[in-house]
């Protein structure tokens, strides 16, 4: 069954009546259905269109935490050959909410680091929903201190609510770890490429989205605050969050207008969830792109480019 | 109403008749409740002289009390572009800046200097909470960057006061895009082998904490700062339970490995000369109230000719 946001609540209805219709025909074999329901189909299929065509900022922000949206193992089980999962911060624990470790790229050897939100109450639990402790922007550290060492280049797939606020994670140095996560970001000799492949939570997705190039789905949102967080704090009411994800401008296309993303992998109508496939294949299009215009770079130019994008940023705002 | 704006202030009043008096002759303390009289507060560096509680102190009132003489040089700071994103929430971003302008008397919320603290130059950034909170955007990446390049150019070490609420909600993404920026001024400074000191003051929060108020090679805070990532309102509702006594604060921090040192501001200023002196390789040093270096020795040509 698909889980539909509250936006799509018309097209739910369509789509389940069609869907009735034709548990009706398979019950009773003399009704043909098929051409009434395939007008419906159709109808949904416009529907969906329409509704996909002027996603506002907050629908955005809805699909990127749609629960079925493809997530950061989905990625690596079918990009990613050999991967070789490596744990811990060498401190305190191994942090489930950022997986990683060795794995090939179309052959190449790369590290590959990301946040998992998991994607059923089990694995949503163990995973923290994706917000990582202090141990999880570490072990990051500890892998892209492999990764330079060996010249391998990373690559990073975000996607988190944000770092946890815990008591634990603060008492462990949650703003220290991911200041020094983005400071490793910034010092390795390896190409660094980073994809936003559903919520860039604050400090929690910089922290892994230092990179020399930066990629992001179309719904994808990337953000210095939640909508719910900016519009309780600036409109003193947590359900203004349409208007704060509008003033946030976090969408993808704000985002490179304003120089901070790249590039936008596009995703199949109606999200990434309706077509997984699809948006894995085009996630890694644009991963392979991004290396090949990295791979003849020797190790100072990259940080050296890497620094420069970064002090740029921000030089020109959007336009008026 | 109370006894004292009732009995106190007509009587001091009246003594300073005839010269231009101050609004508020009397602070409360926020901690104590101890009425505090201005003069007595702004010279004990607006520290309560009767619980040792450590109030907010302006960038400006800082840096008149640290360098020598309380002289310094503003470092210039590039203008960002206003208002990048037409940041709308129930007030314009723009209005909101001249308000902060006007009851500051600032222009942006953090503060770049040049000068001598025991005869020892060094660069100097304070941030101000009473500016918008502190909060970091573009204008504080470009006061980092510059104080940062300054130090490079001067050879000069940087000491660096934090408080901020964390990023500034209204400049979105770009706020958020200070985190590494400010990073990368760090790194100019340890790769040209300058100290680069952190003293965190309350409170210092949010993308501030987890980036370049993080990063110093020394760490030292003020007494029961308030320094974190996710504040404890936050946390309490997340995890549902009541945090313990003194959480978050500098001295828990301390207890947790977070920080070097916890320092009184009254000590603040010989413990920069003291640390930075030796970092820098320099002979022991000379504390205590000093006048403003002799101009004919400007601080620049001073540095360049070392």
């Amino acid at each position: 069954m698909t889980n539909y946001l509250d936006f799509e609540k018309p097209l739910a209805e369509i789509e389940g009546k069609a869907e009735e219709l034709r548990a009706l025909a398979r019950q009773n074999e003399e009704m043909d259905v098929e051409a009434e329901a395939a007008a419906l189909d159709k109808k949904a299929d416009e529907l969906l269109r329409e509704l996909y065509r002027t996603l506002t900022p907050w629908r955005k922000c809805q699909v990127a935490r749609h629960p079925e949206r493809p997530h950061c193992k989905d990625y690596i089980d079918a990009l990613f050959t050999e991967y070789t999962p490596l744990a811990g911060d060498r401190n305190f624990a191994d942090d489930h909410a950022v997986m990683g470790g060795l794995a090939r790229f179309n052959d190449r050897p790369v590290v590959v680091i990301g946040h998992e939100k998991g994607n059923d109450t089990k694995s949503r639990i163990e995973r923290n929903f994706g917000m990582a402790r202090p141990e999880g922007y570490r072990k990051a550290i500890r892998l892209m201190e492999l990764a330079d060492k060996f010249g391998l280049p990373i690559v990073t797939l975000v996607d988190t609510p944000g770092a946890y606020p815990g008591k634990g994670a603060e008492e462990r140095g949650q703003s220290e770890a991911i200041a020094r996560s983005t400071e490793k970001c910034l010092q390795v000799g390896v190409p660094i490429v980073s994809v936003i492949i559903g919520e860039g939570g604050s400090g929690g997705a910089v922290a892994f989205a230092t990179a020399n190039k930066v990629a992001m789905l179309e719904n994808s949102v990337y953000s210095v605050i939640s909508p719910e967080g900016c519009a309780s704090i600036l409109w003193k009411d947590a359900e203004k969050m349409r208007e704060a994800a509008e003033a946030l401008r976090l969408t993808a296309d704000d985002l490179k207008g304003l120089g901070v993303v790249d590039r936008i992998i596009s995703e199949p109508m109606g999200g990434a969830h309706r077509d997984r496939a699809t948006t894995v294949a085009n996630v890694g299009t644009a991963i392979e792109a991004m290396l090949q215009d990295l791979s003849k770079k020797k190790g100072d130019r990259l940080v050296a480019e890497r620094r420069k994008k970064f002090l740029d940023m921000g030089s020109k705002g959007l336009a008026a | 109403m109370n006894w004292i704006s009732n009995y106190v202030r007509p009587r001091i009043n009246s003594i300073f008749s005839r010269r231009e008096v101050p609004e508020n002759l009397w602070k409360k303390c926020d901690e104590c409740g101890t009425m505090l009289f201005h003069r007595e507060l702004s010279e004990n560096l607006n520290v309560c002289t009767s619980c040792g509680h450590h109030m907010a102190l302006t960038p400006r009132a800082r840096f008149e009390a640290l360098f020598d003489g309380g002289v310094f040089v503003e470092v210039d700071v590039p203008e960002p572009v206003t208002d990048p994103l037409h940041f709308k929430d129930q007030k314009k971003y723009p209005d909101r800046m001249k308000s902060a302008q006007k009851n500051t008397g600032e222009k942006e919320s953090m503060l770049v200097a040049e000068g001598e603290i025991g005869r020892t130059p060094i660069i100097a950034a304070g941030q101000d909470f009473s500016f918008m909170g502190g909060s970091m955007g573009m204008y504080v990446g470009n006061a980092i960057i510059a104080a940062a390049e300054r130090a490079v150019e001067l050879k000069r070490p940087l000491i660096l006061f934090s408080a901020a609420g964390g990023a500034r909600m209204q400049e979105g993404i770009l706020s958020l895009m200070q985190m590494p920026r400010t990073t990368v001024a760090v790194q100019m400074l340890k790769e040209a082998g300058l100290p680069y000191i952190v003293v965190l003051t309350h409170p210092t929060t949010g993308g501030v904490t987890a980036s370049y108020a993080m990063l110093g090679d020394v760490q030292i805070a003020e007494p029961n700062a308030l320094i974190c990532f996710a504040g404890p309102r936050v946390i309490e509702q997340t995890i549902r339970e009541k945090l313990p006594e003194g959480f978050q604060r500098a001295e828990y921090l301390l207890d947790h490995g977070m920080l070097d040192r916890v320092t009184p501001r009254g000590d603040m200023r010989d413990e920069l000369i003291t640390i930075v002196r030796m970092l820098m390789g320099q002979s022991p040093a000379i504390k205590g109230d000093l006048p403003a270096p002799a101009p004919q020795t400007a601080p620049a040509e001073e540095a360049a000719k070392e």
